[in-house]
């Protein structure tokens, strides 16, 4: 299993050192954690409570036949593995199709990890290995998930994934583990080089511009413009979770 | 006074005993490890039904580790004199049943190395994390209350470490209950009543194991329980019994009187196949009908073996019970887009379906196992025997001639 060394995992870490929910983790194996969170506190890295990040899915743009987004998401994060069972397979963006049962419309959408601002995963997890970072973006630490699953009983989205299996080839940016649960992460390795999830990207190449990625706490962004506008939703708002993936169009 | 004296056990058959407890537990073991190799795609469980069979053994067992502890609470809390010769054999058996619960769920982790960061890495917010404290103290305040049992000299402070132990043992249930009651994402879990349920399943499960351990203690001594000991026993675990069944109604009427829940609830009890089949026929017909019959009916009530049939066949029903409970509550698929119907590659809106692989099996009994190995080892190193002074209880009152 490769160790993280890469800079998402430094600013990763850099905002687990800020945020309260962090500091467990820098504390697991100091050596190793600490210096990285003291090279990740150079200015201009690690994550900003200035920001949070977040989502806009327009419904009416995403075909139903396709599948950019999900293919992306799995060449980026380097989910490549094979099971038997195909309900044992990580999926961190899936498209699901909804039919109304009354009026018989449909619609299709991606659904992953939806950034939840107060988040039950986080709530839940025992080691604090799921935690949220200052700019929103929920991340599981897998140097510190036991592998419990109760996460997974505890996200309303079903936004999390338990590695079944050894895995062999992975992206050195993007940390995975068997025996570790997993999920989205808004392709923080790629947001902390200034670039948008590989997702959106791929939804863009594909002409559909469904996906819209930005900041919702600056009134000038794309993303906050859009949502003071038109009408979106989020998925299970009784909950009150205020979470960072709007849906436009269901 | 006649005191009734623990006969020496037959060596060759502890021995046996202890080989084929040793070797079921080494089994598990063995069989938790090799999942821990190969990941979790060599048992049943898949991402919805990620929590197994070895979570409803697990569970099991440490809701029963609190409730076999009541006979020790009767004793020295409530202070009922047939009770108190059995309160170090109830704290060992609690002390057992956790250690084995907690053995399986540990085993069964994706990263069961990691352990030790559970202990470390405490998150007060979750409910997994008060257990994390809720455990430890439990077996130090019952491992002291065995000391102020068993030591003359400590007699005097058990009634308060006793007093400690019972409020504590509620707060752990409490706890093992919230794992689910706290859970706002699921039709199944979120009811505030989860916690007092379990209590009471606690109750139930305990005295049951209590029950099958003390007959096969008394059986292996060559002694004879007090038939009216044996009766008022029997007639504490009808009254648990009885009151399981009552909560569980309970549970699921506010859950079909809540619409969200009524869905869930026809599955669970009417349309889900084998979780109804398990609820129905498991939990309430084998696991309580028929115990609170052979307890009850008359010809069957006095008999040992109806009250050991019937302490068996309550561990099953909660068995069953916990099955319905996990696995049917996890089987369900979450309603995200209320009236809508709905598909994925990831199975959503499906009813998913479980079937616990060998390994799976293997580390569940092999728990039980962990646990029965321990009990024989205590029994036989420390005198747990419960041993009644039946002259002295008839002169109180508490049997007749
Ligand atoms: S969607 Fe699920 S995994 Fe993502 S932050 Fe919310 S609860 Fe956690
Ligand atoms: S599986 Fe990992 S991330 Fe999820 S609750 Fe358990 S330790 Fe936390």
């Amino acid at each position: 299993m490769t160790e993280p060394n890469d800079k998402s995992r430094r600013g990763f870490l850099g905002a687990a050192a800020v945020g309260a929910a962090g500091l467990g983790v820098a504390a697991i194996a100091p050596g190793l954690h600490l210096i990285e969170v003291s090279q990740a506190s150079a200015p201009g890295k690690g994550a900003s409570s200035k920001v949070r990040w977040g989502m806009l899915i327009d419904t009416t743009k995403c075909a139903s036949d396709c599948n950019a987004c999900v293919k992306a998401c799995n060449s980026e994060n380097g989910i490549s593995e094979v099971l038997k069972d195909p309900r044992q397979a990580s999926q961190w963006i899936r498209k699901i199709d909804l039919k109304d049962a009354k009026s018989g419309i449909t619609h299709s959408l991606p659904m992953m990890c939806q950034h939840c601002e107060h988040p039950p995963c986080v709530d839940v997890c025992p080691t604090h290995a799921s935690m949220k970072r200052a700019d929103g973006i929920v991340l599981v630490d897998r140097h510190t998930c036991i592998g419990c699953r109760y996460c997974m009983l505890a996200c309303p989205y079903k936004a999390r994934s338990f590695v079944h299996m050894t895995l062999t080839e992975q992206n050195p940016e993007v940390p995975r583990g068997q025996g570790c649960v997993e999920s989205c992460t808004f392709c923080v390795h790629r947001v902390d080089k200034g670039q948008i999830p590989a997702c959106v990207e791929a939804c863009a190449n594909a002409e559909h511009n469904a996906m819209l990625f930005g900041d919702l706490n600056d009134p000038n962004s794309a993303i906050a413009q859009r949502i003071a506008e038109v009408k979106t939703t989020q998925v299970r708002a009784d909950l009150k979770l205020n979470v960072g993936v709007r849906y436009q169009g269901i | 006074m006649m005191i009734q004296q623990q006969t020496k056990t037959d060596d060759g058959a502890f021995y046996f005993a202890l080989a084929v407890g040793g070797l079921i537990s080494a089994i598990g073991i063995a069989a938790a490890l090799y999942m821990e190799i190969m990941g979790h795609q060599v048992s049943g469980m898949n991402n919805q039904i990620f929590w197994g069979l070895p979570h409803v053994f697990g569970i099991f067992l440490i809701v029963a580790a609190s409730g076999v502890l009541n006979v020790a609470s009767i004793g020295s809390v409530f202070g009922k004199k047939a009770y108190k010769p059995r309160g170090p054999l109830s704290g060992l058996l609690a002390i057992v049943l956790l250690a084995a619960g907690l053995a399986i769920i540990m085993l069964d982790l994706g990263r069961a190395d990691r352990v030790i960061i559970a202990a470390t890495h405490v998150n007060l917010t979750s409910v997994f994390g008060w257990n994390m404290i809720l455990y430890p103290v439990f077996f130090g305040l019952v491992g002291l209350y065995i000391w102020t049992l068993m030591d003359r000299s400590k007699n005097q402070y058990s009634k308060t470490v006793g007093t400690a132990a019972f409020i504590w043992r509620l707060v752990m249930t409490t706890g093992t209950g919230s794992i689910f009651g706290f859970i706002i994402a699921r039709q199944a879990y979120q009811s505030a009543i989860l916690a007092p349920m379990f209590i009471i399943l606690s109750f139930a499960w305990g005295l049951a194991i209590f029950l099958v351990v003390q007959e096969i203690m008394y059986a292996r001594s060559k002694m004879e329980l007090h038939p009216q000991l044996r009766a008022r026993m029997k007639n504490l675990l009808g009254v648990f019994i009885g009151a399981a069944l009552y909560f569980v109604a309970v549970y699921h009427l506010t859950n079909v009187y809540y619409a969200k829940q009524f869905e869930f609830t026809h599955f669970i009890l009417v349309s889900g196949g084998v979780f109804p089949l398990l609820f129905w026929g498991g939990f309430v017909l084998l696991g309580s009908v028929v115990p609170l019959f052979l307890l009850y009916a008359p010809g069957f009530s006095a008999n040992k073996g109806s009250v050991t049939a019937a302490s068996y066949l309550t561990v099953a029903g909660g068995l069953c019970l916990l099955f319905v409970f996990i696995i049917g509550g996890q089987a369900y698929p979450m309603d995200m887009f209320p009236g809508m119907q709905v598909t994925s590659s990831f199975f959503d809106g499906k009813i998913d379906s479980y079937m616990p692989s060998l390994p799976e099996i293997l580390l569940s009994v092999g728990g039980f196992a962990i646990a029965f190995t321990m009990t024989l080892v205590g029994v036989r190193v420390l005198r747990f025997m419960p041993q009644d002074d039946v002259a002295k209880l008839q002169s109180a009152g508490y049997l007749h001639d």
